[in-house]
């Protein structure tokens, strides 16, 4: 598909955006996108390789990228202006950027999963390389010299021998389009000549967030936008008994929509959506669906009837009969929440049977189809347009919310948005999954592993919308799609389970939990950070019984070098004094604290970036608190785009791993989750932070880019369960490490 | 009936209840979107401002509670073009990843640092551990801070003593 089939046009675009109460910040430079002028059509997304759907260069110089990969506040299309502005040879302030919009940007997949410099950026690397391209052939054309005499210089290509003659991009292109398909033979940039890649450049968007005018998805209002509130049932899998329309008449304009168990309400005024969501009288059904909590992990065992073997070697149980000690532990780690500060929001427009829904979600062009299937439209007459949210670390309500808004626009025929209550995104986000782990392992005469054994029983770490509308809370509710039933999904909890250890016998077993009533999916590194947990706090056990310090035991079962470079870093930065594995017991700073220090390492998703890193902790045995000093951290991501992003991502999945280490567990009963605000589902605070994080990025400019958002979280809670080891003598094995908890391991 | 209020500077008259939280109408009312939506209980600290100089959790403070008081919100400490030294310094820190909490970090912090403008960091930690950051920016949300404070607080020459 050509360009020139994309979709709406661009012109339309700006009559549908200029509408908007509050200016979007990249209107005015959309309008520079005008010169394409494609017809008006169907609402799909541009195809990706047409070089025209990536990058537009207008009559004034200046350049729109149109990408489809969003920033979800990792500072990740800063990053990605980067590669483009280097591959194109332009300044950055000349890039403006239009992102996630299923109409107007490529559809380069969700984002997610770390992927978005690696993949995503080799893309629009690859687009910028051809533009670049096409313009020297054209300039070589127009000034009568062959492309290898032609300098680039922000968007100003010249010949080499004679300055003065020069042409502009903006003259080249000339108000037209490129009309050529990616080859992607053109050639790129070698790293040596790099220049804004690699740099510290500071955030696009910083100075609108730190000053009030950022455009995020609370933000948006629309002329005539009605203000929506969801009521959701009280307890896990209710029906709706009935409802009492008349407990909100005395509230200004407020109106009930009801459609199967989904129900809403809407006002003209945000506070009274908010008060009528509260005073609205309604009789739920249902019957206690959840295992008791203090029986989760039975349950589990119970519900998962399949395995998955995810790796096999040599012969682990001969190896187990034949050792003289076999170790066996068992962790255990909790539900967490993505819990993002914002409550998920939306907005849509759902009228005369064309939907425009504005979200936060990490997929825009995937959210179009069961968006569709929920207000029973053609998927081409659905539009859904990127705007920034809160933080969502993974799969939260961005999704969710936006069919709410959705649906409720469809039956009142106005726009409508809404914003979840806090209680709504505490109890009603797609939760962590909880994970089970049973390892048993040996150490053999040699004083490495000899055996190594791996269960773990886990729900789904992936449940993201699919084409089915009942894979969003409102279809499920308003009961479009596939009749109800448990909360089905992918896997992802094998993310890591596999070391990346040398192990001669091996086996690696995964027992999926088919079902749980409680909605799981995606949070940061999947299954990366639980199975990082057990293994590396196994490893860890292990070295004891050989004898051997933490950092050459793990050492000993290394063979990449870029392994075997990080865990060497973070060792050296730390000062790491090669010690036995037996616990050090050292006195904290005061009498009644005993310091601890821990080690990890951890290559992501056993091919993407390598990460190790020290922790130092203080333990208070007489309250069972645990605080984390000092986290040194060993990081190689291949070429590193921008090391100040780099470095807020690595300190931000520390600092959030330090809390769903210590503090973070869904609380539940059996009829419903409990931890509905902040007192009941706590997260580290100012005054627990570390004093320090010291970071070593090993920049491989050689190598490809790997992602940053995720691999920094993963060594963190086995290097803190390590460090209160070596603090303490006694291993604490399930998360999260409350002082409670604790304080009893201490006292067994 | 209108409810005049003074925000940033300037009077505006309000259609809207008494009990409407103070949010509500800076954001709907006022379009003034720094103030953001945490919670509604008061618990997370994104929404607040400034009344009479005081910090506030306008989540949970009724409109009619600032008739005749000063409101300042983000947008009234300074602008894109002319930040406040601490909205700089924030910049220049890069503290904020998804951003959402920065506005209650940023007024926390200006109260913080206009009652004491060269804070220990000890004192810092305490007065924002009512502001909860998910991201995990803390240590450069502390940075911003005392690079503010430096930047700001009149040099120790103990010319007053």
């Amino acid at each position: 598909m050509s360009a020139a089939k994309m979709t709406v046009s661009r012109r339309e675009f700006l009559a549908d955006a200029g509408i908007l109460a509050v200016g979007f910040t990249f209107i005015p430079r959309l309008a520079r996108a005008e010169s394409l002028g494609e017809p008006a059509g169907a609402l799909l997304a541009p195809s990706a390789d047409q070089l025209d759907s990536w990058l537009v260069i207008a009559r004034d110089e200046s350049i729109t990228v149109y990408a489809g990969k969003v920033e979800l506040g990792t500072g990740v299309s800063t990053a990605l202006r980067q590669i483009v502005a280097e591959e194109l040879d332009v300044a950055m302030s000349r890039i403006a950027w239009v992102q996630g919009d299923s109409t107007l940007t490529v559809d380069q997949g969700r984002t997610v999963g770390s992927g978005s410099v690696k993949r995503g950026g080799a893309q629009l690397r690859r687009a910028a390389a051809e533009a670049r391209q096409a313009l020297l052939e054209m300039a070589s054309a127009k000034l009568g010299a062959p492309v290898d005499r032609l300098v680039v210089r922000d968007g100003v290509i010249a010949v080499e021998s004679d300055t003065s003659r020069r042409v502009s991009f903006g003259e080249l292109i000339d108000g037209g389009r490129f009309e050529r398909t990616i080859s992607g033979r053109a050639p790129t940039k070698p790293v040596s000549a790099y220049k804004v890649v690699g740099q510290s450049v500071p955030r696009a968007e910083l100075p609108a967030k730190m000053t009030g005018t950022h455009v995020y998805v609370h933000d948006v209002r629309l002329p005539n936008m009605l203000h929506g509130r969801v009521v959701r049932p009280p307890r896990v899998g209710a029906t709706l008994v009935s409802l009492d329309e008349r407990s909100i008449s005395g509230i200004r304009g407020a109106r009930v929509v009801r459609k199967g168990t989904f129900v809403g309400v809407v006002a003209d005024r945000e506070e009274d959506a908010v008060n009528a969501a509260k005073a609205l009288v309604a009789k739920w059904n249902a019957d206690p669906v959840l295992p008791e909590a203090s029986r989760l992990y039975e349950h589990f065992r119970a519900q998962a009837t399949t395995t998955r073997q995810v790796a096999q070697t040599g012969d682990v149980d001969a190896a187990l009969r034949q050792a003289a000690r076999v170790v066996r532990a068992t962790y255990r780690w909790p539900f967490q929440m993505h819990a993002s500060i914002g409550p998920s929001c939306a907005v849509a427009d759902v009228r005369e049977g064309k939907a425009t829904v504005w979200s936060a979600t990490q997929g825009a062009h995937q959210l179009c189809a069961p968006i569709a299937a929920l207000l029973g439209l053609p998927v081409e007459n659905v539009r859904v347009i990127f705007t920034e949210g809160s933080g969502c670390y993974g799969h939260n309500g961005a999704d969710d919310v936006a069919a709410d808004a959705a649906l409720l626009s469809q039956v009142v025929g106005r726009p409508v948005r809404v914003q979840w209550s806090r209680a709504d995104e505490h109890g009603w986000e797609p939760e962590g999954p909880a994970m089970l782990f049973e390892m048993a392992g040996a150490v053999g005469a040699d004083g490495t592993i000899a055996a190594w054994t791996y269960d773990a029983w886990t729900p789904t770490h992936g449940s993201r919308p699919t084409r089915d509308p009942a894979t969003l809370i409102a279809g499920r509710l308003a009961g479009v799609g596939s009749p109800p039933g448990p909360f089905a999904g992918g896997g992802g909890g094998d993310r890591n389970a596999r070391t990346n250890y040398r192990l001669p016998n091996e086996r690696v077993t995964s027992h999926p939990v088919a079902s749980f009533p409680i909605r799981t999916s995606s949070l940061r590194g999947l299954g990366s950070p639980q199975n990082s947990f057990a293994n590396e706090c196994f490893i860890d056990e292990l070295a004891v019984v050989a004898g051997v310090g933490p950092v050459e035991f793990r050492r000993r079962h290394l063979t990449d070098p870029r392994a075997i470079a990080v865990l060497d870093a973070a060792a050296r930065r730390a000062n790491w004094q090669p010690r036995s594995s037996s616990p050090s017991r050292r006195s904290g700073g005061t009498d009644d604290t005993l310091a601890g220090r821990g080690v990890a390492y951890v290559q992501y998703d056993r091919t993407e970036a390598y990460v190790a890193a020290v922790v130092d902790v203080e333990v208070r045995p007489d309250t069972g608190v645990v605080r984390v000093r000092r986290v040194c951290v060993a990081h190689d991501c291949g070429l590193i785009i921008n090391p100040d992003g780099v470095r807020n991502q690595i300190e931000g999945n520390v600092v959030q791993a330090i809390s769903r280490t210590l503090k973070e567990a869904v609380r539940f009963d059996s009829a419903r989750i409990t931890s509905l605000d902040w007192s009941t589902y706590p997260i580290l605070r100012f005054s627990e932070i570390p004093d320090a994080i010291d970071i070593e990025l090993i920049d491989r400019p050689d190598e490809p880019s790997l992602g940053a958002g995720e691999a920094a979280t993963s060594p963190i809670p086995p290097a803190i369960a390590n460090a209160i080891f070596d603090a303490t003598g006694v291993r604490v094995r399930d998360v999260p490490f409350t002082p409670e908890r604790v304080r009893a391991a201490l006292r067994r | 009936m209108a409810i005049r209020i003074r925000v940033n500077g300037s009077e505006h008259d309000v259609t809207a209840a008494a009990d409407t939280p103070l949010l509500s109408v800076l954001r709907n009312d006022l379009s003034l979107n720094g103030p953001k939506f945490g919670c509604g209980l008061g618990q997370c600290g994104s929404c607040t401002v400034h009344v009479d100089g005081v910090p506030r959790r306008s989540c949970v403070t009724a409109l009619s509670d600032v008739v005749g008081k000063e409101v300042v919100t983000l947008e009234g400490l300074g602008t894109p073009e002319r930040p406040h030294p601490l909205q700089q310094a924030f910049i220049d820190e890069q503290a904020a990843q998804c951003g959402y909490c920065i506005n209650g970090m940023i007024m926390r912090a200006a109260a913080i640092l206009a009652r004491t403008p060269r804070p220990t960091r000890e004192e810092i930690t305490t007065a924002m551990s009512g502001n909860l950051c998910r991201c995990g920016t803390h240590l450069r949300i502390l940075r911003a801070i005392e690079r503010a404070a430096q930047r700001t607080a009149p040099a120790p020459t103990g010319r007053e003593g």
